[in-house]
């Protein structure tokens, strides 16, 4: 049995007197596509910021195993720079790209903490910083081809279509060579049809970069279909874990998500 | 048939200066008579009264009233119309206006680039020079136009610095001025003190200008926005007020003369030899400055600067190092300042710490504002025009400021994104087919 790549163990995070996560608890095995899932308010987008660095978890712990052979590394607290290197790449609710900077742009700064090219290189331009920049353009281009904006190369960011912006903030991810990749809401404003083909992209993904995928996500229908395992949080809490068919027929994420019947 | 449909262009053209953001004629009439009415009312005191203190007698200039009252009745019909052309380029193209496109024509073309660059390099090369061409003796700068342009190149250096800190890693930066002050000083005292020559003293005022910058930049740039240009406005002001006081030192506020100017393997030169030395030196200077800018910007440096400039939480989710970056955009662009700060002195033989106020950082921080933020055209371009604009206004005498900064608001209204914007490079990659039909 291989290590988990991303172990959370008993996660709280405080906001003043209010308890945003509350002893989460969850597991991401190599090569999973793990869903989050949880009523508005959740505390979903906070837990995603406790394990990506941008906030510091008040107690508990999120440990990494990148190659998941069983050395694993303590996160909590590290910036979300080091994380990022450390290869948890992620993407946002609300859209966070470079909105003046072209698409093929935005993903090079995603290779920003693999390449290592300095004030003097970009000076001078010698050879190993021209082999380089030409690397990261080449697989930069190759990523947003992958994702299906390889005629958006040199259009804006804030120039692209909503749908394909998401698509370009995961190409993004990807550059940073992750071994789990974040995905925060990734079908948000998207009619079903992009859902599909975004469902699609995931799952080829996950096969083509051997990598481990976890995802926030509202459309049932698509976590039901892609997902490995899932995971239910309400009011800070985990309150369920397992297979789509487990989550499906369990009463306490009935009641998290319609409310308790009073009749019974 | 064609004569008809050119009358009637020419009258919606008419038609449409007249009435360019109103209804109709009789409300636009309306509005610049109000206009009028409301500039009479203002400039009443400065333009009609005059009081004469010697006869003590108050004239009563009305002559200015009906001018200023015509000029602004016709004149607000000209700034309607310009505001509302402006309007409708913004809609009918992406904010690419014909400048621009001519520019990227330019820059696209190499035979075209190629030879405008030429034509410039020798335009800049020849103009201090007397010469004589078919005959006739030709000379494009006098002693003092020379001397005018190697103040022009020297914030021309200032600005393309400042273009690092503000205009690439959005890092609002309002005492620049500082690492100005300390190379300018750097190279007073040490000529004074060790006899330092100035070929020295341009490395050890880069030198010391990027120690600053670092040193400075680990406390403050924790800080974002308002806050940050607080601290390095406060900043500015700590190393004037250093300069001012530390007399044993610096030699207080009358400041250090008899600074050796550029030597050249010790030849001995005349102050007009010796000046257009100076203007060939900061051309050299000033191609160095472009030269590493540009490859900056286009590098993996200046793209994660350009990513920080737009969200620096993104930015971080990416892997950049958020301090590393700031910090290295703040050291590079004292850098710069400190070698304009040797030049400086080297050029005026004398400093003292009222050179290095406030002022001349708000100008700096002007010249990147207006010439466009992050473009080095624009830089070149804001700097021109801002330092060299009002060196020609002198003949105006007291208008010269208020000409000035007349301009600074026109450009702010019609052109707010500076002169010359930036442009997004376009990288080549070569395209795989088979990986795009998988998508389609």
């Amino acid at each position: 049995m291989n290590n988990p790549v991303l172990n959370v163990k008993a996660v709280s995070k405080d906001f003043g007197g209010i308890r945003a996560l509350d002893e989460a608890e969850l597991v991401v095995n190599d090569k999973e596509i793990v869903a989050l899932i949880g009523p508005n308010g959740a505390g979903k987008t906070t837990f995603f910021n406790c394990i990506t660095g941008i906030y510091t978890p008040t107690s508990g712990d999120v440990l990494i195993d990148p190659t998941a052979h069983g050395n694993s590394i303590r996160i909590n607290g590290r910036k979300p720079n080091v994380v990022t290197e450390l290869g948890m790449a992620r993407t946002f609710q609300n859209i966070r790209l470079f909105p003046s900077m072209t698409a093929l742009e935005n993903v090079m700064i995603g290779t920003h903490c693999r390449t290592k090219s300095s004030v003097w290189g970009a000076i001078s331009r010698n050879k190993a910083t021209r082999d380089e920049e030409q690397a990261v353009i080449q697989r930069s281009y190759e990523l947003l081809e992958l994702v299906g904006l390889g005629k958006f190369v040199n259009e804006l960011a804030s120039n692209i279509p909503y749908g394909k912006q998401r698509r370009l903030e995961i190409a993004r991810a990807l550059a940073t060579d992750p071994f789990l990749l974040l995905l925060d809401e990734p079908a948000a404003g998207m009619n079903p049809q992009e859902t599909l083909e975004l469902e699609s992209l995931i799952c080829q993904i996950r096969d083509q970069f051997d990598i481990s995928i976890m995802l926030i996500e509202h459309d049932m229908k698509m976590v039901m279909s892609m997902s490995d395992r899932i995971y239910v949080l309400d009011y800070g809490r985990m309150i369920a874990t397992g297979t789509p068919q487990e989550i499906a027929d369990n009463p306490a994420v009935i009641k998290a998500y319609l409310g308790e019947d009073d009749d019974d | 048939m064609s004569n008809l449909t050119q009358d009637t262009s020419q009258q919606s053209a008419m038609s449409f200066f007249l009435t360019a953001g109103c209804d109709s004629l009789p409300h636009a009439l309306k509005k610049s008579f109000l206009a009028a009415i409301w500039f009479v009312f203002l400039t009443f005191p400065i333009m009609v009264i005059r009081v004469d203190t010697i006869d003590k007698t108050v004239v009563w200039r009305w002559e200015n009233m009906a001018y200023i009252a015509l000029s602004i009745f016709f004149g607000s019909f000209v700034w309607r119309w310009l505001l509302a052309r402006k309007e409708l380029e913004k809609d009918e193209t992406k904010g690419e206006t014909k400048i621009e496109a001519l520019l990227t024509v330019i820059q696209t073309t190499p035979t075209i680039k190629f030879s405008l660059l030429c034509l410039i390099a020798v335009i800049a090369v020849v103009a201090p020079l007397k010469f004589t061409f078919l005959g006739s003796k030709l000379q494009f700068f006098d002693l003092y136009q020379t001397n005018i342009m190697v103040s022009c190149l020297v914030y021309v250096v200032l600005g393309l610095g400042l273009n690092i800190v503000v205009g690439l890693a959005g890092l609002l930066d309002l005492g620049y001025v500082a690492f100005y002050a300390v190379g300018a000083y750097a190279y007073a005292l040490s000529n004074m003190h060790w006899g330092l020559g100035f070929w020295f003293a341009l490395p050890l005022g880069a030198v010391l200008g990027t120690l600053l910058g670092v040193l400075l930049g680990f406390p403050v740039l924790r800080l974002r926005g308002d806050y940050l240009a607080i601290v390095t406005l406060g900043f500015g002001e700590i190393i004037r007020l250093v300069l001012e006081n530390w007399g044993e030192v610096t030699m207080g506020p009358s400041g250090i003369s008899k600074i050796a100017r550029p030597g050249f393997f010790g030849m001995k030169m005349s102050i007009i030899d010796s000046t257009i030395y100076m203007y060939y030196i900061m051309i050299g200077l000033v191609i160095f400055t472009i030269f590493c800018v540009n490859r900056l910007q286009n590098s993996r440096i200046g793209r994660a600067w350009l990513a920080l400039r737009e969200d620096e939480i993104a930015c971080q989710a990416m892997g950049i190092d958020k301090m590393k970056t700031k910090l290295m955009a703040f050291a590079l662009g004292a850098t710069w300042a400190g070698m304009a700060g040797v030049v400086f002195a080297a050029k005026t033989t004398f400093i003292n710490p009222a050179s290095f106020t406030f002022w001349e950082s708000a100008i700096i921080l002007s010249i990147v504002v207006i010439g466009g933020m992050g473009s080095i055209r624009g830089v070149i371009v804001g700097a021109i025009i801002l330092i060299l604009v009002p060196e020609y206004l002198r003949d105006f005498a007291e208008f010269r400021m208020l000409l000035f900064g007349a301009i600074m608001v026109l450009v702010m209204v019609f052109r707010p994104q500076g002169l010359i914007s930036a442009k997004r490079k376009i990288y080549k990659y070569k395209a795989s087919n088979t990986a795009s039909a998988g998508n389609e």
